[in-house]
Parts: C-alpha cells; structure tokens; sequence
C-alpha cells in the first residue's frame, strides 16, 4: 500500500449554507500510484471540484463538516496545521491547476516572473536561475522560451493555460491536479493541450488527478476513471472498464451523452435535474433520474460493490454477482 | 417562386472593425470577410470554427446586431442591410431572434422569469396582460420548463444552466420568430444535458418551421442537429455542404483536422497523440495572403500562399475553397 503516492479514505465534506448542510462530497476513497492518472468525471455540482479543493486542503469557510483521511506521500494531510501544509504539502506534494486559472494570471506582470515568483519569493532562489526554471518549465509546456518575457495580454487563451501549467510545476510536485484545464478552449487547442499533457506525463513521470464534466477527454489522459454522482463516487474503474462496459446506469448514461463523429449512435440524455445535496433523495442518489430503478433503490444507499477485475460499482443491479462490503 | 423559399441570403458580406491605434492609425479587423450564403426555410445550418474565425460575428451580421461594413443582407425577401424606418425594423425584429451563449450573463438576475420573458412582449405592444400570460405559459411548455407556474415567479440563479438556457430559448421563441441564431448555445452547459437541448431545438424547428443558423466550435453537436454545414476560417467559408456530407467526407484540411480533433471515449486514446495541427488562428487584422488557411495546412504546396482560392462545387451540394480541388 505504501506504493500510493495519494490515498483518500472516507472523505466527507459539507459546507453550511442558509437551508442547511450542504453534503458536497460522502464518502470517497480512491488512490494513485506514482506517475497514474485518475480522471473524476460528473455533471456539475456532483463534487468532483470540492474534492479537488479537499486534496489541497483549501477549503471555504463555511466548510462545516471535514473529515476523513488523505494520504499524500505517506503524510496523513488531515493531521497537519496550515503553516505545515504551506511548508511542506501544497505545491511541493501536491499541486492544482485552478478552473479558469489562465485569466487569473496578473495582467501587468511578465509571466515568466509570475512562474518564477514562487521559487524567489519561498526558496530564495536568485531571480536569473529562478527565469532559467521558468524558461525549462516553459519548454516542457510546449511555449517558445523566449515568452517568460512576454504579458498575458500577448498570449492566447491555449498559451496562458500552459503558463499557469508551468506554474503549478514550479516546485516539482509528484501529483497534479487539473480542474477542467480544457473546457474554455476551442477543439483544436484543447487536443495540443492534451498531447502535452500526455509528454509532460512520461517525461515527469507525474501522477495525476484530471477533474472534467466530458468523459470522453478523461479518455485522453486516464488509466482509471471515477464517476462521481451527488457528492459520491458511483463507479471506480480502469479506463477500460468504466468507458468500454459501464456498469453503473449513470456511466452507461453519461458515456451515451457524448456526440460522435464516427458512429451512427443516438445521442442520449439523462432527463431531470442533479440531486439537491441539501436534501438529497431517500436511497441511491441516483435512483430518480435511473431508468432501472426497483424496489431497493429508493428506500437504502446500495454499499460499493466490488466485481471482477476491482472494479467498484455503487448499485444495487449488482448485488447478486458481486460481494458486497 | 424560388427566391420565395430563401428566408435569408447573405451576398459577399463583410464585416470590419475599427480599432484606433495610436492618434492617427487605425487598426482593420477583418471579422467577416467576404461570406456569400442562403438558407431555406425551415433549414438548420450550422457554422463552425474555432474562435476568432468570425462565426459569432457572422451570426450577429446575419440579424444586424452588428452593421455590416460591405455586401447585402435579404431576409425574407426584403433587403434589410440599409433598413432603417422604425416600424419596419421592429417587425424584423419579431420575425429574428438570437439565443446567447452564457446561459448566466445573458439572463437580468433582478428580473424574474416571467419579467424576462413579458418584456419583449410588452415593447412589442402586447398590452394585454392576460394575453401575455398566455403566451409566456406556452412557451415555458414549448421549452419543458414544467409545470411552467413554478418557474414564473422564480429568478435565474434559482435554476440550473440547462433551465436558464431554456428560459434564453422561451424568450426568443415569446414572439413567434421565423429565424433563431442560435451562439453555442450548448457549450457552457453540461455534456449530459447537452442532447436534451438540441433534441428541443429540433421539436421546435419541426412545430414553428423555424429556420435555425447554429453556431459552434464542436463540430460533432452539429451533426446531431443541422441539415446543413458550413466551415468558417479567418472570416472566410472554406467548406460548405450537407452536414452528412461534409462530416463523412470532408474535403478542406481544416475540416478534416476539426473532424481529427473531435476526441471519442475510448480507453485507447491515452496510448496515442490524436492528431492535431499545429498553431493557431492568426490575426483577422493581417490575415495570410493566399489561401488564409496556407500557415497550419498540412498539404500546402505551390499556388497556396499566393492566390486565393474560390469556393468550387466538387458534389452536389458540397463546396469547398482550396487549390487541392482546383488543379484539373
């Protein structure tokens, strides 16, 4: 097991709101070894978001409710102040790249500057070899050298996504997290971006956490794919598994839903809205938009169970063939 | 008649804008550059490219948001480019409707949804409030927006982005329109609702006739709703066709690597670099001589950077603008 690089155990995460307790993310445990990447794909709201701010430890204040284990290079997170985290975890661990974090690069400070401010401002690095590490950064980001002297107005929304990428290197951590690093940026863009996602893999040997709402770009980058529905996580799986043989209706579902240009397949579409994590349904969360909703569904929480190959479904349509917790 | 059937025709439109540079330059983006079409009732047409290939100004052009710089515009068999008389432009209006993009901008988050979707009717001259009830219940039903007195009194934040682009489609539907431009109307939103959404847009069409232009930079939702398909690059159409046929037989470069690009769920893909052209879209200021697309085409050869190639028929119905079909 120490061969995990990250390891979250039963995270639960609320946040108050004026109606109540807001339960963003129940009970979610997965791992990643060194150099793996799990993509976590769901509607907006299913939590995949508030579970990346949980692996950060960056959480809002009105955050009532943390609790769990996050392991991260065998350093238990939870246990952990905020200078420590500071000193030692966040972006030397573990590092994230924000939502739409390339128009929040500051707008009057050179971006090769603002890729190296860390390294001068923490570390004490010199500023001529902190520009050298941008300038490394930035080759490994596909960006000509010569733009760490350019402003963020002169580049391009693709460009600006790989600076903030360069960014989130900076102090070499050993997982990165990517929140839906694609979904501002047009088809062809967004396939460069992954071809570099894929070189900066092999050559950093780096794990990573790849957040989306579309499955079908997890598929560029994932080994193991995590479905996550009303704050939990509905089916757990490699790559194959989960896109080749979903078994989880909302899988089956959310894979259906996307639009190809190489098959003749009906678009799908999954009617109704997303649960209310305030007052989430009796039962399976999932069992009022499910269309093979039985007995079972509305009355219990169906436990994860585990099939052949470790892959882990939460549905009752699985508990004849597979062995329950 | 022929020119009966044709709700809207663009002849050799451009669109510029005129950006101040310094005290005495002035700055020509050419947005628009030159975009001859013509759609038929009832037609669904989508145009696609990346940003900053002109299709959302085109869109805009098409129903005179924007002025366009040169060419003309002919809805309905009017020339609408000059149009200028109140009344006229107001009954243009009704009949030419758009649906934006960011289903959370586009919606006034002090107005509630009846507010949004009476006002049109009320500067209409609607002034019966009885009747404009009425109409707002309908559409509200048209969109499934159900049971549509829940919505009513509800403000946008209190729905979710699929119900507030609806709400967007209810108010351009409110007054009964003949055309919709329709701005990536799906790309902020939720893949899994995405279906639900151009399924509609399909029911509406089919109830109204409704003649749709569908603008967007995925290629793959507009196989699943227009009839027809054009391309746009630098300001420019580069391909022009039946969606089937443009999107199972492309013929210009760049269709095909937008095609290329479209990514397909299978577990696959990680072990292999999809396969992509390099660069981007250059500037609408300077755009490249000869043909726009010559800088990223993989095939380019001789004439490409010096002439510009024309839009050529090479099928029925499928056009293109590239040196590849123009050699014999």
């Amino acid at each position: 097991m120490s061969s995990n690089v990250l390891e979250v155990e039963g995270l639960n995460l609320a946040y108050k709101t004026v109606r109540g307790d807001l339960l963003a993310v129940k009970d979610v445990s997965f791992s990643l070894k060194p150099g793996e990447s799990l993509g976590i794909v769901g509607e907006s709201g299913c939590g995949k978001s508030s579970t990346a701010y949980a692996l950060m430890k960056m959480l809002p204040p009105n955050t009532s409710m943390f609790t769990g284990k996050i392991i991260i290079d065998g350093e238990n997170v939870m246990e952990l102040n905020e200078t420590e985290l500071r000193r030692k975890i966040r972006w030397k661990k573990i590092a994230m790249v924000f939502q739409g974090a390339m128009n929040s690069l500051n707008p009057v400070i050179k971006v090769g500057f603002q890729v190296a401010e860390p390294l001068i401002v923490h570390e004490n690095v010199p500023k001529n070899e902190a520009l050298e590490k941008a300038k490394e950064l930035f080759k490994l980001v596909g960006l000509p050298q010569d733009f760490i002297n350019r402003y963020p107005h002169e580049l391009s929304g693709g460009m600006k996504q790989r600076v903030v990428i360069a960014m989130s290197l900076v102090l070499n951590p050993k997982i990165l997290i990517l929140d839906e690093p694609t979904s501002a940026l047009d088809v062809m863009i967004q396939a460069q971006i992954m071809n570099m996602l894929k070189d900066l893999r092999k050559t950093l040997n780096i794990s990573i956490v790849f957040i989306t709402h579309d499955i079908a770009i997890a598929s560029d980058l994932c080994d193991k794919i995590a479905v996550m529905y009303g704050g939990q996580i509905m089916e757990l799986g490699s790559s194959e598994q989960v896109l080749l043989d979903p078994k989880h209706p909302y899988s089956a579902k959310l894979i259906g839903s996307i639009p190809t240009l190489r098959s003749d397949k009906k678009l799908e579409f999954i009617p109704g809205a997303p649960p209310d994590l305030v007052n989430p349904p009796p039962g399976c969360r999932f069992n009022p938009r499910c269309p093979y909703k039985f007995d079972p569904c509305d009355k219990s929480e169906p436990p994860l169970y585990i099939l052949d190959g470790g892959r882990q479904v939460k549905c009752f349509l699985y508990k004849m063939k597979g062995s329950g917790e | 008649m022929v020119e009966d059937n044709a709700i809207l025709k663009l002849e050799n439109v451009k669109t510029y804008f005129f950006l101040p540079k310094g005290l005495f330059k002035t700055l020509v983006v050419k947005a628009v550059d030159g975009v001859s079409l013509e759609m038929k009732r009832g037609e669904s047409l989508a145009i696609v490219g990346e940003s900053g290939s002109g299709k959302t100004t085109l869109g805009r052009t098409a129903i005179r948001l924007i002025e366009p710089t040169e060419g003309r515009i002919i809805f309905d068999g009017k020339d609408i480019t000059h149009m200028s008389d109140e009344k006229e432009m107001k009954m243009f209006r009704r009949s030419a409707q758009i649906i934006f993009q960011d289903p959370f901008m586009s919606l006034n988050p002090y107005m509630t949804i009846r507010e949004i979707l009476e006002e049109p009717l009320i500067i209409h001259g609607y002034n019966d409030a009885e009747e404009r009830k009425e109409i707002i219940v309908k559409s509200l039903i048209d969109v499934k927006l159900q049971p549509p007195e829940e919505f009513l009194l509800k403000y946008p934040h209190m729905l979710s982005g699929g119900q507030r682009q609806r709400v967007g489609i209810a108010r351009a539907m409110v007054l009964n329109p003949k055309f919709i431009v329709a701005d990536e109307p799906v790309s902020m939103i939720d893949a899994s609702s995405r279906a639900e959404i151009l399924y509609l847009f399909k029911s509406l069409q089919e109830k109204y006739n409704l003649t749709f232009m569908y603008i967007t930079h995925d290629i793959a939702t507009a196989k699943y709703f227009s009839d027809n398909l054009a391309v746009m690059y630098l300001g420019k159409i580069v391909e022009y066709g039946s969606t089937r046929e443009v999107i199972l037989n492309p013929k210009h470069p760049y269709t095909s690597a937008l095609i290329t690009a479209v990514p397909d769920p299978d577990p696959k893909n990680r072990f292999i670099y999809r396969k992509v052209i390099s660069g981007e879209i250059p500037s609408a200021v300077n755009p490249p001589q000869g043909c726009r697309f010559h800088t990223r085409c993989p095939y380019k050869f001789d004439p490409c950077d010096k002439s510009e190639p024309s839009l050529i028929q090479v099928n029925l119905n499928h056009m293109v603008a590239c040196h590849l079909y123009n050699k014999k």
